[in-house]
């Protein structure tokens, strides 16, 4: 063969422009969307970090691995980290700002420059937040209780606090941009009722991001001020109430869950039309699910305080309540696996994050009703009871949901294939580890095992099952590390990847991979309706992928 | 890519996401009353703790609510009501294309806004003087033994009047950050009016910049019967 | 967002409302009306808050739904914050 001229390089979002000033100054919602990938990644490893130390702590009865005051430290970074600067973020800055606009037929978000905004927000806050953690860190959980954070602990609350308070707008103004989008910048014949429901799952998200971040925005500030000035607004002291505290943080980092739920969910949306081939089951149900999900979840809060000392009236009120805010929850469940039933179900390895989410998510939010039934709470509170029980639901659920996200949309968003075998590996992997990791701490907690204790020598029959737990995070360890590799891998070497590698239905998927920067050539207009799986041809095996 | 620059005639101000003017316009008043809305939550928290405390400590609240001045509260309530005159008439004077009057109008509102803070000012430094600011500010330690003489028929708890003073001045202390804010964005579009920037078919700015403004104005019109008229009658 | 000019009078006559029950306000505030003083402030506030959202801000003839969906969702969100916790506040010593 004659050698080849080399094609010119088709342009698209990634090779318009050069230079650390054209990513720095972008207003291209998939360039920003890149920018928080890398960012949201180093926090998910400094958090990782933290996660490792306090399981390597556990794995002997006694503390001897760090002083108690270094431990409290270890899982409030953690906590602070892994929540507001990863799991809130994830979904809706990465996948949320580089699709959203596609997937509706426009050219970017209403608001590009505040998008843009939204991003050195992000960096301001966890730049506060790395400072605080150099500097000797936080060690008032990453809940922050009054009195201990406003006037006894002696770390550094308050570059915490700031940190925190900074990225939380940037949360309000994705959320914002968000909401603005949908409404306005929907393609002609793209109506609600068309949307995907991953966009939903982000319409839902945001109303949550814009009512309840200004909440825990005031508190912070409030907290930084009584700290500061000895105020006494949350001192028992000085005539204050903790418990107001309490109804303030819980008001917000309540429905924060489902900020981190919900997108996942929109994935687990996508991905399970996708590989089954199939509409999803009631469109209608799992969208308004969604709504339904945001608006409840504000209606719950207090059942983080049952043992706080509220009133017990007030706790059964807020006890009927949690039951309820997981019946939507459980509603688009039972549609995923309608979804599934005679779908023309393929195992790749999207579709086997978006399973193992179903599963894991159904474990997670069964075990909160055990938390939400008052009588059960005061025995497994404070316990790694709810450890286990909320990490099944954020990183069994959520992260499991962000993994499906970015096997799926990878090849849109880089242009390039990855080695599904190796994808579908690390799945495995991640699977069991995750398993191995927190299965046990259900038991652990039932066992009475309280948690954020450095120490448990007390009651060394503990030991087996935390062993087990550390031995398996290892092993998670190693399921996130691998994507990390493979990906990075296919950007070199990967198969060029075609529009529509896995066959799906949704706008982004008609755009070729990567996109340009302004998404579309022509505006589209839609006429088809959400998942329209009978008139979309079967996926292009992927030996044909590439030149 | 099809341009539509050739296709529709359009001012420089159109951004090229959006496919025409009123969708960009419609965009940006969507955006600011959603702002708002977050604003209302964020306001919100304080009102939570405010509301806690009056219903539990409502004799001590009352009683440090008198020692503050009526007449200073109320006149800085006009002075911010003539401020939401102004700037409804600064729109007015964008759509019928009168540049003067609208740059006049964005001057009042920019020197009503800062009376208002300039009084505020007053009220905090007459507080200062009285050894009403909560904990050890400058070494001047929260006291309030002059209210408990001032009122005695009233039970004057100092931790319960700290925790009013301290609401008293988060609430205030926040809305008046929230006017220089507004100060801030009503300089630049006097700016932006001065170059020549707005007129009837592009007034954006001013209209989502007077809704911040309103909106500020609110938040005090609740401010002032929460703060300064607790509890008045005659004792 | 406005699309015509209204009249400059029915902007003063709002703010000459405002500014009465302004005065209005402090001067009831000085008045012994029992329980009703609270309720007499907040119902004024809330009437001077209204004429500055429905017509300085023109949500009452040149806004669209959405906009008053908007308003009405964020002031019922800070009922909830409110009422809910109150739930708890108000409780507490019943009982004991």
């Amino acid at each position: 063969m004659a050698t080849a001229a080399i094609a010119p390089e088709r342009e698209d979002y990634l090779n318009k422009e050069y230079g650390i000033r054209s990513w720095l100054l972008t207003v291209d919602h998939k360039r920003i969307a890149l920018l928080y990938l890398i960012s949201i990644t180093l926090f998910f490893f400094i958090g990782g970090f933290f996660a490792l130390l306090i399981r390597l702590e556990l794995l002997t009865p006694a503390g001897d691995l760090v002083q108690a005051d270094t431990y409290n430290k270890l899982f409030t970074m953690h906590g602070q980290v892994m929540v507001f600067f990863f799991l809130i973020p994830s979904i809706p800055a990465v996948l949320g700002n580089f699709l959203v606009p596609i997937m509706i037929g426009a050219k970017d978000l209403a608001f590009p420059r505040i998008n843009l905004l939204s991003w050195y927000l992000y960096i301001a806050g966890g730049a506060l937040m790395l400072y605080a953690i150099l500097s000797g860190g936080v060690d008032t959980g990453w809940t922050f209780y009054t009195p201990l954070s406003t006037s006894f602990s002696n770390t550094h609350v308050v570059t915490a606090g700031l940190g925190i308070f900074i990225n939380g707008f940037s949360s309000i103004l994705t959320g914002l941009n968000f909401v603005v989008t949908v409404h306005r910048m929907r393609a002609p014949g793209m109506t609600w009722s068309r949307l995907p429901l991953f966009i939903w799952a982000h319409y839902a998200t945001s109303i949550v991001m814009l009512l309840g971040t200004p909440v825990i925005a005031v508190t912070l500030v409030l907290v930084v001020l009584e700290r500061t000035l000895h105020l006494g607004i949350f001192d028992p002291r000085l005539g204050g109430d903790p418990l107001l505290f309490q109804h303030l943080f819980w008001f917000y980092s309540h429905p924060a869950v489902y900020i981190m739920i919900l997108p996942s969910m929109g994935v687990v949306s996508e991905v399970m039309a996708c590989f089954t081939r199939k509409r999803i089951f009631g469109y209608t149900f799992v969208a308004m699910s969604s709504i339904a999900i945001a608006v409840f979840g504000f209606l719950v809060w207090a059942h983080h305080m049952f043992v706080a000392g509220m009133s017990m009236y007030a706790a059964l009120v807020f006890s009927i309540l949690s039951y309820l805010v997981a019946v939507p929850s459980a509603i688009k469940v039972f549609n995923w696996t309608a979804t599934m039933f005679k779908g023309s179900i393929s195992f790749d390895t999207p579709m086997l994050y978006a399973l193992g989410f179903v599963g894991l998510f159904t474990i997670g939010g069964l075990t909160g009703l055990f938390l939400a039934a008052l009588g059960l709470d005061v025995h497994v509170t404070d316990t790694y009871f709810v450890v286990a029980h909320f990490h099944y639901v954020m990183v069994g659920g959520a992260v499991m949901g962000y993994m499906a996200g970015m096997h799926f949309w990878w090849p849109k968003i880089s242009g390039r294939m990855y080695p599904d075998s190796w994808g579908r590996l690390a799945a495995l992997i991640v699977f069991v580890g995750f398993n191995l990791t927190f299965f046990p701490q259900f038991v652990l907690g039932y066992m009475g095992m309280p948690r954020r204790y450095w120490d448990y020598s007390h009651s060394p029959e503990f030991q087996v099952l935390n062993v087990l737990s550390t031995a398996g995070a290892t092993i998670l360890a190693v399921g996130y590390l691998l994507p990390m590799v493979y990906f990075l891998w296919s950007m070199r070497y990967g198969k060029p990847a075609p529009a529509n590698p896995w066959g799906a239905s949704g706008l982004e998927w008609m755009t070729q991979s990567p996109p340009t920067t302004f998404n579309f050539d022509e505006t589209p207009q839609v006429t088809w309706e959400a998942y329209d799986y009978e008139n979309i041809p079967a996926p292009v095996p992927e030996e044909a992928f590439g030149d | 890519m099809t341009d539509s620059h050739a296709a529709t005639q359009h001012g420089p101000e159109l951004l090229h996401h959006f496919a025409d003017e009123e969708q960009q316009r419609n965009s940006a008043s969507l955006g600011m009353w959603l702002f708002l809305g977050t604003e209302i939550m964020f306001f919100g928290g304080m009102f939570l703790a405010y509301l806690v405390y009056r219903l539990n400590y409502f004799e001590s609240f009352a009683a440090s609510s008198r020692s503050i001045a009526v007449p200073l509260g109320a006149i800085n309530t006009a002075v911010l009501l003539c401020s939401s005159l102004t700037v409804v008439l600064a729109v007015r004077a964008a759509q019928m294309g009168k540049r003067k009057l609208l740059i006049w109008m964005l001057i009042l509102t920019l020197i009503f806004g800062l009376a208002f803070l300039a009084i505020k000012g007053v009220e905090w430094h007459e507080k200062y003087e009285e050894h009403h600011i909560p904990g050890n500010f400058m070494g001047r330690a929260f006291d309030v033994s002059d209210i408990q003489r001032d009122f005695p028929k009233l039970h004057v708890d100092p931790q319960h009047a700290q925790i009013f003073f301290s609401l008293y001045f988060a609430l205030t202390g926040i809305h008046a950050l929230h006017m220089i804010v507004g100060v801030g964005i009503f300089l630049w579009l006097i700016y932006k009016a001065w170059k020549g920037d707005f007129g009837p078919k592009y007034y954006t700015p001013v209209e989502i910049g007077g809704l911040y403004w309103h909106f500020v104005d609110v938040v005090w019109i609740y401010l002032f019967p929460l703060l300064y008229l607790i509890d008045r009658k005659p004792l | 967002m406005s699309e015509h000019s209204s009249s400059a009078k029915l902007y003063w006559i709002i703010w000459g409302s405002l500014i009465v029950l302004t005065f209005v306000t402090a001067g009831v505030a000085y008045l012994d009306l029992g329980p009703f003083n609270t309720i007499v402030a907040l119902t004024i506030a809330t009437c001077k808050a209204l004429l500055v959202i429905l017509f300085f801000m023109h949500v009452k003839d040149a806004s669209e739904r959405l906009t008053k969906v908007v308003i009405i969702s964020s002031i019922f969100w800070l009922l909830i914050m409110l009422g809910l916790s109150l739930a708890d506040f108000s409780t507490r010593t019943i009982g004991s």
